[in-house]
C-alpha cells in the first residue's frame, strides 16, 4: 500500500491517473500531460509535491552543522527568508540528494529533500547531527502538505486566494526568497523554469487551498508535466541525472559547490579536491524525428561515448531533448549520434536550459 | 471505461482492424492502448507497398512515456498510411477509431482466419489484465 498525500481525494475527483512514485500514489496526469505542460508555460498550474520530505533543523549549532553537511554554503544566507539549492554529498563526493535549504531565522533552517531518498537522507542527516550537533533538533514535518503553483500567471492566481496584505509581501519576493504567514510557508521557488511558488501548509488545510487555486485558474498538473517541464528547464532529477556514484561537477552542478573559505570542511570536500571530473553534463537536441529516452548511448565522432540520463519530448520545442553525461573532452563538440531503436540519429550538443520563462533558449536547426 | 466498438476486430496487442467494403483493412490502436500510452508525440508509419506478415512489427508510436511497436494484425501489403499523423499524432489520442487510424493493408488471406478477437473477446482480455 503506497502512501497518500492529503490531496489524494482531490486528484481522484479531478480525474487524476494515479501511479506509484517513490512509495506514494501520485497523479501522473489528469487527462493530457501535454496540455498541462502548455498551461504551465502559458498560464499557471498546480502540482501536489507533498511527497517531498520536509525537515526542520533548529537549535544552537544549526548553521555550523549545515555548513558541514551541505556542499553549498548556508553562510551565504544572511537574511532570514532566503533559500538556496545544494547537493548533500557522501565522503566520496557522490551526490546523496539535492535539496533546498531555507533560512528561517537564527539557528532555524528547513530542508526539502526528495521523496524516494527520504529514509536514507533522514538516517544520514541524523547520524551526523548526533555526532557533530547534538543540540540541533531534527523534525520530519510529515504534518505539512506542499503545493507548487507554477507559471507566468501564478502570482495572479495566488492573488485571488490570499488576502491583499499577504499578496503585498508575496509580490516583493525574489526568486529563492520566502515568507511565513498564517496562510503558509510561501517560497518563490519551483521546478519548471517559470515564475511560481512552492507553498507548505498544514495537511488538513491543503485540499481547500488546492481547490481554491484550481477555481482561480490553476490547471491541476501531474508528475508527467512536472518531468517534461523540469527537463526543458535543464533541472536535474535525482535518481536519473544525479546519483551517489557521481559528483556535482559530473552532473552539471559544479556551481552549487562552494569552495571558499577553504577551511570549511563539508562532507565530500576532500574527495572532490583529490579527483578530477570523469564526465560533464551536456544537453542534446535531436535533429531528426523520434524521442530520446533515458539510458540511450551517445557517441561522438572521435569514438567517445556517453549516456542520456534524462530524455524526452519537449512540448515547447516540439523536439526530443535530453540531458547526457559525456566524457569531458567530448563536451565541447557540437554534434553526436544517439542509437535510437537501433538506428544512429544526429543530435546537437547544447548547453541547458532548453526553455525558460516560456521561451526557447537554444537555436533550433531546421529539420 | 475504454471504448470498444462492436463492429471492429481486435488483436491481443491492442490494435483494432476494420474490414472495409473494398476488401482492404484499416488498422489503428485501441482506446485502451492510447489511454495507457498517454499523449502521443511521434508516429513512424510503414512504407506503402511493404509486405507484412501477421504479427510483424510495422509501425511505432511514441508517447511522452514510451515507444511501442505496432503489429500487423493480419498479413498483407500496406496500401495507405495516415500521413496526417506525422504532424498531428495527438489525433490518435483524441479519435483513435476514426481520424487516428494508422495504416491500411490489402490482406493476403481471409481476415477472420487471423485469430483476432471480437469486441466481447477483447473486453474479456482487458478485464483479465492483458
Amino acid at each position: 500500500m503506497n502512501l497518500r498525500t492529503a490531496l489524494f481525494d482531490c486528484h481522484v475527483a479531478a480525474g487524476g491517473r494515479m501511479v506509484p512514485f517513490g512509495g506514494w500514489d501520485m497523479p501522473l496526469h489528469y487527462g493530457s500531460q501535454l496540455q498541462e505542460h502548455h498551461r504551465v508555460r502559458a498560464e499557471a498550474g498546480v502540482f501536489d509535491v507533498s511527497h517531498m520530505t520536509i525537515v526542520d533543523l533548529e537549535g544552537r549549532g544549526a548553521q555550523a552543522f549545515l555548513r558541514h553537511l551541505l556542499a553549498n554554503d548556508v553562510a551565504r544566507l544572511t537574511a532570514p527568508g532566503s533559500a538556496l539549492y545544494s547537493c548533500m554529498l557522501n565522503e566520496a563526493g557522490g551526490i546523496l540528494d539535492d535539496l533546498i535549504v531555507y533560512f528561517r531565522g537564527e539557528a532555524r533552517y528547513r530542508l526539502v529533500v526528495n521523496a524516494a531518498t527520504r529514509a536514507r537522507d533522514l538516517a544520514w542527516i541524523d547520524s551526523h547531527r548526533a555526532v557533530s550537533a547534538p543540540e540541533v533538533a531534527l523534525t520530519h514535518r510529515a504534518d505539512l502538505a506542499m503545493l507548487a503553483l507554477q507559471g507566468p500567471m501564478a502570482e495572479r492566481v495566488l492573488a485571488q486566494v490570499y488576502p491583499a496584505a499577504t499578496m503585498t509581501a508575496v509580490r516583493a519576493l525574489q526568486a529563492f526568497q520566502f515568507l511565513e504567514r498564517p496562510e503558509g510557508f510561501i517560497a518563490r521557488t519551483g521546478y519548471t523554469g517559470e515564475d511560481g511558488f512552492e507553498i507548505m501548509l498544514p495537511a488538513a488545510s491543503a485540499p481547500a487551498f488546492w481547490r481554491a487555486l484550481v477555481a482561480a485558474g490553476a490547471a491541476p498538473c501531474g508528475l508527467g508535466a512536472r518531468d517534461t517541464l523540469r527537463l526543458e528547464a535543464g533541472l536535474a532529477l535525482y535518481g536519473t541525472d544525479l546519483d551517489d556514484a557521481h559528483t556535482p561537477a559530473e552532473c552539471g552542478l559544479a556551481w552549487t559547490v562552494v569552495l571558499t573559505p577553504p577551511e570549511r570542511g563539508f562532507i565530500g570536500r576532500a574527495a572532490l579536491a583529490a579527483g578530477t571530473p570523469r564526465f560533464r553534463q551536456v544537453g542534446l537536441v535531436l535533429e531528426e524525428r523520434g524521442v530520446l529516452r533515458n539510458g540511450l548511448a551517445v557517441r561522438f565522432a572521435d569514438g567517445a561515448e556517453g549516456m542520456i540520463t534524462s530524455g524526452g519530448f519537449s512540448p515547447t520545442l516540439q523536439r526530443a531533448i535530453a540531458l547526457a553525461r559525456v566524457p569531458p573532452a567530448a563536451a565541447g563538440q557540437r554534434q553526436c549520434e544517439v542509437l535510437l531503436r537501433g538506428q544512429p540519429v544526429k543530435a546537437a550538443v547544447v548547453k541547458p536550459p532548453f526553455v525558460r520563462h516560456g521561451q526557447p533558449c537554444i537555436a533550433l536547426a531546421s529539420r | 471505461m475504454s471504448q470498444i466498438p462492436a463492429d471492429l476486430k481486435y488483436a491481443a496487442t491492442h490494435e483494432w482492424l476494420r474490414a472495409e467494403r473494398d476488401g482492404s483493412c484499416t488498422i489503428g490502436i485501441t482506446d485502451h492502448a492510447q489511454d495507457a500510452l498517454g499523449d502521443l508525440v511521434f508516429i513512424e508509419l510503414p512504407e506503402v507497398g511493404r509486405e507484412v506478415a501477421a504479427g510483424e512489427a510495422c509501425a511505432v508510436v511514441e508517447s511522452v512515456k514510451a515507444a511501442s511497436d505496432i503489429y500487423a494484425p493480419v498479413a498483407g501489403r500496406i496500401s495507405a498510411v495516415n500521413t496526417t499523423l506525422i504532424d498531428a499524432p495527438e489525433q490518435v489520442n483524441s479519435d483513435c477509431y476514426a481520424a487516428g487510424w494508422l495504416f491500411r493493408l490489402a490482406p493476403a488471406g481471409a481476415v477472420d482466419a487471423g485469430g483476432l478477437l471480437d469486441a466481447d473477446g477483447y473486453r474479456a482480455a482487458l478485464d483479465q489484465g492483458a
